[in-house]
């Protein structure tokens, strides 16, 4: 019973460290699947968390921090499409841009308007989202088996985690079953046979971007206003360059981006749970060895030791129109 | 409608000095918004940050010691670039090339002073160049992306570090996570060192010798981009991989190669912080610049005689920017940074902003004085 409790919290941790994961990997599919780089994921997560938790603040409200993150992280989104898509800049200089600015912004703002060494002031209840314990998950409590699915994984978690879940198969419905969804695949693959049936390479990439911005902004207000109360600086600690890892690993295709996605959470809080704790027959391992898997195993999985990963066609590549 | 103009008739300098000096100025007014929206006066903390880098003899030494970190890292991110790699990774590989560095100082220090100095500049070259050597050999190998690749190598750097500083390599006679310090003779003569030779009375600064190993280091680079085979078989792999293969030129030997280069010029970080100025290792003593040479690198157009300017004006950031710091409550470090991105922004990613409009009013000019 210990074990099995055990082995609920794990899962129960897997889930809600995998979400922002699982925003960020599906805006980043949007994004690539049109033809565009986006290791920005990162930076925008930052300047999500940031807005959701000033706006929260200032106005009490998280629906509006949340809807503040989206307007920042779609400006951001356009800034990188600008500069990318329009100008045809490096798209991979145009993403570490936005990273380091925002790395820089946030915390420089948080600490000049806030004072506190860039943190943002700790909201209350009302100011961020709750975990939501689902409906008679308190009676089915003590019901074997059951009780511990329902009431202690699948209940008591913040709303972003539902709505990632539910995100992954709306993904795959527009990505592959819409005509917007095709589009957008074939300006990733080949721009200039859809330019010839009519369609705008650069509006549809912009409309991929605007679909990218609006889901890593639910990344960031994730972590800021409902797993953590407040910004710290740097919190997204690499979560966006996971996602994309997770998304390369996944072959650029919602479901099995989703499994690296949990792949990656498992490890996460695998990892959280095994500080301290002495493994059979090697020991107490150094916390930063184990604090250090989630990168490692990026690498590795990476490394493409299960298999290659093809990207879109055009990735990378700006749209240059014949005249 | 883009504007199309000849690229031959270009002066060179237009496209070389002229654009980039307009991106320059586009980014700081950029910045200058952000200093107001943090709530203080831009042109006052422009005058700060002149006063700061220029207006004394010591401030001027830490604008070049800051200068010094600033060519290591440009020119280590430059190497790569012009074989089309971002190495992302100078924050690790100057990390782990500070290791190098002291290990070997520590170990060697029974030989006579110079010769520990060269083996030592030697470690960090080999351990920052190690650092590069998995995400490099991941890229031409394995198809890894270079720029995840060499961030997780930076955390996982990090984690190392931390790791050995803690358990393994720290001064256990003090609280703080640094090793114990290398001796005296070891450590590289200061600015202070040689001003008080000639008699001139001045404060500590941070300025060493090491400015004069990046100034070298600046020459091999540009030797060995332009000026021997290997610069030209990493460039050419970066212009055009499916030509270079024509002609013969391996993609895997090249990318290896200019990663290796790469790191070893990042891991000279750890020279100019190890040697000349904290004699020992502390943690996370990179701070950031191996970011910054990513700036630093494509403000000079990835060439060294363009990474010294930009380096020295990174260098009057940050030392104007610390007294700043100072004297403006409302603004962090981290402000900073944020500059640094938007320098990023223009002078990389919208690079040709204003590049076809800047370039025709030159070629019209021109054409206008000697119509054909």
């Amino acid at each position: 019973m210990e074990n099995l409790a055990d082995i609920a919290s794990l899962l129960n941790s897997t889930f809600r460290i995998s979400t922002p994961l699982i925003f960020a990997a599906m805006a980043g599919l949007f994004a690539e699947r049109s033809g565009v780089i986006d290791f920005g994921l990162e930076g925008k997560m930052l300047a999500a968390a940031f807005v959701a938790a000033v706006g929260s603040y200032y106005f009490n409200s998280p629906w509006l921090g949340l809807v503040l993150a989206i307007i920042a992280c779609v400006s951001l989104s356009m800034l990188h499409g600008f500069a990318s898509v329009t100008h045809k800049g490096d798209q991979v200089v145009s993403c570490v841009a936005i990273n380091i600015l925002m790395i820089g912004l946030t915390t420089a703002l948080a600490a000049a308007w806030f004072g506190q060494a860039g943190l943002t002031p700790t909201l209350k209840d009302n100011q961020r989202f709750l975990e939501i314990t689902l409906p008679f998950a308190d009676s089915l409590q003590n019901v074997p088996i059951i009780g511990l699915i329902y009431s202690d994984i699948i209940s008591g978690h913040y709303i972003f985690v539902y709505i990632a879940y539910l995100l992954v198969p709306i993904v795959f419905w527009i990505v592959f079953k819409t005509s917007f969804g095709l589009r957008i695949r074939a300006v990733g693959e080949n721009p200039s046979a859809v330019d010839t049936a009519g369609i705008n390479v650069f509006s549809m990439r912009y409309k991929a971007l605007m679909v990218n911005g609006v889901l890593i902004a639910f990344a960031g207000a994730h972590l800021s206003t409902a797993v953590n109360a407040n910004f710290f600086r740097e919190m997204s600690a690499g979560r966006g360059y996971l996602a994309l890892a997770a998304l390369i690993f996944g072959k650029w295709h919602p479901k099995t981006a989703l499994i690296a996605c949990l792949l990656f959470g498992f490890t996460d809080a695998l990892q959280i749970r095994l500080q301290g704790v002495p493994i059979p027959g090697i020991g107490l391992i150094p916390v930063q060895f184990i604090q250090a898997t989630p990168y490692i195993l990026t690498v590795v999985l990476l490394a493409g030791f299960v298999g290659k990963a093809i990207a879109p066609n055009a990735i990378g590549q700006p749209y240059i129109k014949e005249r | 409608m883009t504007t199309v103009v000849d690229k031959t008739k270009v002066p060179w300098w237009a496209a070389n000095i002229i654009v980039p000096l307009v991106n320059l100025v586009l980014a700081l007014l950029v910045s200058g918004l952000f200093i107001f929206i943090a709530g203080e006066n831009p042109l006052q903390a422009v005058k700060l940050i002149i006063y700061g880098s220029f207006g004394y003899v010591e401030g001027f030494a830490y604008t070049l010691y800051y200068t010094t970190n600033f060519i290591f890292t440009g020119l280590a991110f430059a190497v790569a670039f012009h074989c089309r790699l971002f190495n992302i990774g100078g924050e690790g590989q100057a990390y782990i090339g500070g290791l190098g560095v002291f290990l070997v100082a520590i170990n060697f220090s029974f030989l006579p002073v110079p010769i520990v100095w060269l083996l030592a500049i030697a470690g960090a070259i080999i351990f920052g160049a190690a650092w590069a050597f998995i995400p490099a050999y991941l890229q031409a190998k394995r198809g890894s992306h270079v720029v995840i690749t060499t961030i997780m190598f930076n955390f996982i750097a990090s984690s190392l570090m931390i790791f050995l500083l803690v358990d393994v390599i720290r001064d256990t006679a003090q609280m703080g996570p640094h090793t114990v310090a290398l001796p005296k003779e070891l450590w590289f003569p200061t600015f202070k060192d040689f001003a008080h030779l000639f008699g001139m009375k001045i404060r500590y600064s941070p300025l060493n010798i090491s400015f004069i190993i990046a100034i070298i280091a600046s020459f091999f680079v540009w030797f060995l981009i332009w000026k021997t085979k290997w610069g030209y078989e990493m460039r050419a792999v970066g212009h055009n991989t499916q030509a270079a293969i024509y002609a013969g030129i391996s993609p895997y030997k090249n990318i290896i190669i200019a990663m290796l280069v790469s790191g070893g010029l990042a891991g000279m970080l750890g020279i100019n912080e190890i040697l000349g100025v904290h004699h020992k290792i502390v943690a996370g003593f990179p701070a950031g610049y191996g970011f910054t040479g990513i700036a630093v690198a494509l403000m000079g157009r990835n060439h060294p005689i363009g990474i010294f300017p930009a380096a020295l004006l990174f260098g009057i950031l940050y030392q104007g920017g610390s007294e700043v710091t100072f004297d403006m409550p409302n603004i962090t470090r981290y402000m900073f940074i944020a500059v640094q991105g938007v320098i990023i922004l223009f002078s990389g990613a919208l690079e040709n902003l204003f590049r076809p409009q800047i370039e025709s009013f030159f070629v019209n000019r021109i054409n206008k004085e000697n119509p054909a």
